[in-house]
């Protein structure tokens, strides 16, 4: 990061005064040299993904990173620390206790449309718990999480531009969607309770690039489904506009809850445009009926109620980011929609 | 695979059948509405994104063939007259218009004077009933012809950008008024004096005759409208004579009043905003009745 780092004599002043003086626990390592704030190793979960790839790319330049992830991370860089771990397990605790840890990013959020919900539920929400109790604990600095502007949820109702006090309504019609909604309620408790580390929600909206979710696979069909007589305004955001506003949640003193659009909104028909590719519009009852059909049979990997996402609007405002991060996508839209067929390793 | 490689050669042609009827159309409403109207169009202050639409989903062509099918019943149809287009000022304003004729034609309408004969040129942004949302094709035609999802966070923005928003505080409840409670107000809505306040935006009254007699109400249909999921489904007797789906050509006057400006804080108690809201409603309220009894027909 392009930051100037603090100096450690401004370290307490990052710490809230209202702890009690006792309430620092015992820590039975001895920490090494303080190190400026905002060079210290930071730990990603979730560090196989596509996502947490291109973040530990990123960050492993300034920095110390380890990796966490139960998935093998096979073309990582030498000097990353790869833990194969799965972050429920006590392993996960050994990773705090053997050094500092300045930053936690959490990118370790499971959905697979085909694991079974309890074990979504357990990795996400039970494993979210875990790591916050060990953030806790050692008294790490910065908690990052990464959400989803996808917790609101497309409405009829939903202002164009929903900003972060909106309510989290996606989970009202998408069941799946909820443990995604609880790792956030969790992080906002985390942010009230534990003053001491700052906490950073991140809330992009659909994240395309080489990242695989139901956003940027829905866009690389061969040809795009469409809803007849529906063509809502979207916001999709490029994976290295996510990384960035990471970056810049990572430097200390940001705290709270942003959400994260990439470049201006456009239509879905728009989307499609620059895709250069066919679309087919069908009608929104038939449509959901097959689609039903064909999730109950296995042949698709996107649920009915995701329809909705091209049907209402699911915006959000990032002036708070923009402002207070200092966050600005650098990708434009063409790039942005063309990323998604490029495989960029 | 065959038919789509008949469709892929059939798709040159059909692009450019669609491209001539384009042109053609665009060329038939310069003739019909003079080069003025294009000029015009080319005089509104539009935030564009890098596609073409603004951030609420308007679309510039879009709203080129709204206005110009609006234009004909402006001019020709119902043959508006204007009253007061001094009165409209330039930046954000707020326009509150009396609500009536089952069909929201008085919003076209205003919108189209707004365009056609005020300065400068603009489109019009309405607030639309959020069921509207789960319409399709309906949906789509109110975004890009710049009409948004009525809730205060959307109005609020467009108001910050400096747009001209019309409100009309009566609702549903105004639009559906039955035949014997014409131009009577219904109660107002205190949302817009909210916003008034909060984004310091002038308030221009504004008082549409010859809306209540384009169609005749003589009732609402409560438990089919309830049934359908519709705010209200008005009887219409007129439906059953040949062409009775038209609205009558009554001859529309639009008032458009003083900027009205107030003061005070958005939170206050809804005592206190209700007596603002009162001033507005006077105010619309009398220039209606002053221009029922200026009009000498309704139909010229």
């Amino acid at each position: 990061m392009a930051e100037a780092p603090r100096s450690a004599s401004q370290r307490p002043s990052q710490r809230p005064s209202q702890l009690p003086p006792g309430s620092i626990p015992p820590n039975s390592m001895p920490r090494g040299p303080a190190l400026p704030r905002g060079t210290g190793t930071i730990l990603v979960t979730g560090a196989c993904g596509r996502l947490g790839k291109h973040v530990v790319r990123i960050q492993h330049r300034e920095r110390r990173v380890i990796g966490v992830d139960r998935r093998p991370f096979p073309d990582k860089p030498k000097d990353v620390v790869h833990e194969q771990v799965d972050i429920r397990r006590k392993k996960l605790k050994d990773l705090f206790r053997a050094e500092p840890i300045e930053a936690v990013i959490h990118l370790g959020v499971m959905h697979d449309p085909r694991a079974s919900q309890a074990e979504h539920h357990s990795w996400n929400v039970a494993g979210f718990q875990k790591l916050l109790e060990y953030v806790a604990h050692f008294q790490v600095p910065k908690l990052v999480v990464l959400s989803s502007a996808n917790v609101y949820g497309p409405q009829p109702d939903n202002a164009q531009f929903l900003t972060e006090d909106a309510p989290l309504l996606g989970g009202a019609r998408f069941s799946e969607i909820r443990d995604l909604i609880e790792v956030d309620m969790l992080a906002q408790g985390f942010f009230w309770k534990h003053p001491e580390t700052e906490t950073v929600i991140l809330r992009p909206v659909h994240i395309v690039g080489a990242v695989h979710n139901a956003a940027s696979n829905f866009m690389r069909l061969p040809t795009i489904p469409t809803l007849l007589g529906f063509d809502p305004m979207v916001q999709i955001v490029h994976e290295s506009d996510v990384v960035r506003a990471i970056g810049r949640a990572l430097v200390p003193g940001r705290r709270g809850i942003y959400n994260v659009a990439g470049p201006d909104p456009l239509p879905l028909s728009h989307i499609v445009k620059l895709l250069g590719k066919p679309s087919i519009p069908i009608p929104y009852t038939f449509g959901r009926a097959v689609l039903k059909r064909l999730w109950a049979l296995r042949l698709t990997t996107f649920p009915a109620p995701e329809l909705d996402h091209i049907r209402y609007v699911c915006m959000v405002d990032d002036r708070r980011a923009r402002d207070e991060l200092g966050y600005e996508p650098a990708i434009a839209i063409e790039e942005t929609v063309r990323s998604v067929e490029l495989e960029s390793w | 695979m065959r038919l789509g490689g008949r469709l892929r050669a059939v798709a040159p042609f059909a692009r450019r059948l669609v491209d001539s009827a384009t042109s053609g159309i665009d060329d038939w409403m310069t003739g019909k509405l003079g080069e003025e109207f294009n000029a015009r169009l080319a005089r509104v202050p539009l935030n564009l994104t890098a596609t073409g639409v603004d951030e609420f989903g308007l679309d510039p062509a879009w709203t080129k063939y709204a206005l110009a099918s609006v234009a004909f019943l402006h001019r020709k149809y119902f043959r508006t007259e204007i009253f007061g287009k001094e009165h409209v000022p330039g930046g954000r304003v707020l326009l509150i218009s009396n609500h009536s004729g089952q069909v929201p034609i008085d919003a076209a309408l205003i919108g189209a004077s707004l365009f056609m004969d005020i300065e400068p040129p603009r489109f019009t942004r309405a607030m639309v009933e959020k069921w509207t949302q789960t319409l399709p094709f309906i949906s789509l035609l109110f975004a890009r012809v710049g009409q948004v999802v009525g809730v205060p966070e959307n109005a609020k923005r467009l108001l910050e950008s400096d747009e001209a928003l019309l409100v009309f505080p009566e609702g549903a409840r105004g639009i559906s008024k039955s035949f014997d409670k014409r131009y009577n107000l219904v109660d107002f809505g205190l949302g817009f004096m909210r916003l008034a306040l909060e984004t310091g935006t002038p308030i221009v009254p504004v008082a549409v005759i010859g809306g209540e007699e384009q169609y005749i109400s003589v009732g609402n249909f409560a438990s089919l409208a309830k049934l359908l999921r519709m705010p209200n489904m008005p009887i219409l007797p007129q439906l059953l004579l040949p062409f009775g789906a038209l609205p009558l050509p009554t001859r529309y006057r639009i008032y458009f009043g003083e900027p009205m400006r107030f003061e005070g804080d958005p939170d206050d108690d809804d005592a206190v905003i209700e007596e603002k809201v009162f001033v507005v409603k006077a105010t619309i309220q009398s220039m209606i009745n002053r221009g029922l009894k200026a009009r000498k027909s309704v139909f010229f």
